[in-house]
């Protein structure tokens, strides 16, 4: 049943064009906050190590999107989903899906620097001991591994001690992204991961992105034009909740089909 | 050069300010004589009495020496019974409150049973204990005198624990949430934590509350002229100590009162400033 909806889809979407494989899918999603409909009939997919972009003007629905993909919502009494989101093909949206073993394969990275009030080895190992049980020299392995991935490692390898809370902003974000990589996800998102960040800090979380898709597929919310032209492969505009052109980067940025991505991305509203 | 003019309205403001500025002091001050004139009685007339004796003799008959032993060991065994009854109840109360059931209509009545027991009278309390322990039993006994505490104690704690962890932003549970941790490691690990500070402070701040609480004591615990350990039994507390001691007419009882009571003013002030120091160390992201 799936499949027939996937090659509906396919025709609006680059994957055939391209032969990328999907490894989310997003088909005909809607979502509510209470009675108010946020998103509607959203079709989108993230390719396997790609980076995809969702860019619109504020309260347009991408970071509901982003927060749909986890199942965050979950946490807050009247919020819904409808529609599909298949992971490797399989729904997520599905009440038998164990939420907690799903989040552990989708990763997230928040708008706001959150480092645990614990210490720095202790914010990257409490996620990883959830799933593994692993010797302390493996966790210490694993500890400094993440703290390599998030670019952090040299600047707190003499203080695994210190409270999280103790690091800059620009420092606590590559925190969180080390914690989230500690625990081996398949998809990370990142919901405007530097716009709380100066500019040097937001560099080296760019130049972190382009290293990570590697081995993740990233899904990254930003309000900055120029990131989203210099991270992704992929940009969906999003505008009122609805989905309006979902199209590689380059042709996005350079050559979009519909007119308010043109306004959008030339800044002439939003 | 017409700068600002020292005009009529403008010299009428400052004496409005410098009135106002005054009575404000006065206020303050008024306020503040008392509570140090009170401070410097109970010292003046407490100190004298305190030697190694008090903490060393049993309360004595009229007309001769002693210590208060028995009532300092009473207090402390009471207070700690009633916080070991009253604070994990009070802690997962408040923490079904802002955690499990932030959302839930049994969270609003609770909170405002919660408040009217928080500002119930403690004879209030008192009275209830010996309804449903004291007579049922048919004596006093140091059980009801630790129940009777902790029903003070939970309210506090119900409280504190609540407000401390809705103080902990959401955006720290969602990034653990999001991390695949299951709701209660995250309560545990992340919640409390963020918290702590805060939750230490509300429980030494109900341990500062029912350390002077005497109303409640004299319908339940009662009192024990001799050292006891039985829970079964009647046990001495410093305050309903100074209540007997300080009606009486005999003076070593009466300087016992005094300076019992200096060493609960001693007690509740270590506690005030060990919360506020905890307090003003609280952490949140």
């Amino acid at each position: 049943m799936t499949f027939a909806i996937q090659t509906d889809v396919k025709e609006q979407t680059p994957t055939a064009a391209e032969g990328l494989e999907e490894k989310v899918a997003v088909r005909r999603l809607n979502f509510y906050y209470g009675g108010y409909r946020a998103l509607a009939d959203i079709n989108v997919n993230l390719f396997q190590n790609k980076v995809t972009a969702f860019i619109g003007p504020s309260g347009c629905g991408k970071s509901t999107l982003l927060r749909i993909l986890n199942r965050i919502y979950d946490l807050y009494p009247n919020q819904r989903a409808d529609g599909e989101v298949l992971l490797d093909g399989e729904n997520i949206l599905t009440p038998k899906q164990d939420v907690n073993l799903l989040r552990a394969k989708v990763g997230m990275v928040f708008q706001k620097p959150t480092p645990f009030p614990m210490t720095i080895y202790e914010n990257v190992a409490f996620g990883v001991r959830l799933y593994e049980q692993l010797s302390k020299a493996d966790l210490d392995a694993r500890v400094e591994d993440a703290l390599r991935r998030g670019a952090i490692w040299d600047e707190v390898k003499d203080k695994l001690d210190a409270s999280g809370l103790s690091l800059s902003g620009g420092q606590q974000q590559r925190l969180c992204i080390a914690r989230t990589v500690a625990i081996k996800p398949e998809v990370i998102l990142l919901d405007e991961p530097c716009s709380a960040l100066d500019p040097i800090s937001t560099a080296k979380i760019e130049e972190l992105i382009d290293v990570l898709k590697r081995d993740y597929t990233i899904a990254i919310v930003t309000h900055n034009m120029q990131q989203a032209a210099r991270t992704s492969d992929y940009t969906a505009f999003m505008y009122l909740g609805e989905l309006v052109e979902f199209d590689n980067t380059t042709r996005i940025f350079t050559n979009p089909k519909m007119e308010r991505t043109q306004d959008y991305i030339t800044g002439r509203f939003g | 050069m017409a700068a600002v003019v020292a005009d009529a309205r403008y010299s009428r403001r400052r004496h409005t300010n410098f009135v106002a500025t005054a009575l404000s002091i006065g206020a303050a001050g008024f306020g503040l004589t008392w509570l140090l004139l009170i401070l410097v009685v109970l010292v003046v007339k407490g100190v004298g009495g305190l030697n190694l004796a008090v903490f060393t003799e049993m309360t004595p008959p009229p007309g001769s020496a002693g210590g208060l032993l028995n009532p300092i060991i009473g207090s402390l065994i009471l207070t700690v019974l009633a916080v070991a009854f009253g604070t994990p109840l009070g802690i997962l109360a408040g923490t079904y409150m802002a955690e499990y059931g932030r959302y839930a209509n049994l969270t609003m009545v609770v909170r405002f049973i919660n408040d009217i027991l928080l500002s119930a009278p403690s004879i209030v309390i008192g009275l209830f204990v010996y309804e449903i322990m004291v007579a049922r039993m048919g004596h006093f006994s140091a059980w009801a005198g630790a129940v009777a505490l902790a029903i003070l104690v939970i309210p506090v704690v119900v409280r504190t624990t609540e407000d401390m962890l809705l103080l902990v932003p959401n955006t720290l549970r969602e990034a653990s949430t999001a991390l695949g941790v299951p709701r209660w490691l995250v309560i545990r690990d992340v919640a409390y934590r963020a918290a702590r500070a805060g939750i230490t402070t509300g429980v030494l701040l109900a341990i500062a509350r029912i350390t002077g609480e005497t109303a409640p004591l004299l319908f339940t615990a009662l009192n024990n002229q001799f050292f006891s350990w039985n829970l079964n039994a009647p046990m001495a507390s410093l305050p309903v100590v100074i209540f007997q001691f300080a009606l009486s007419p005999y003076s070593e009882w009466q300087q016992l009162a005094w300076t019992g009571a200096l060493i609960i003013t001693a007690a509740v002030l270590g506690l005030s400033i060990l919360a506020r120091v905890l307090a003003s160390k609280k952490v949140l992201t």
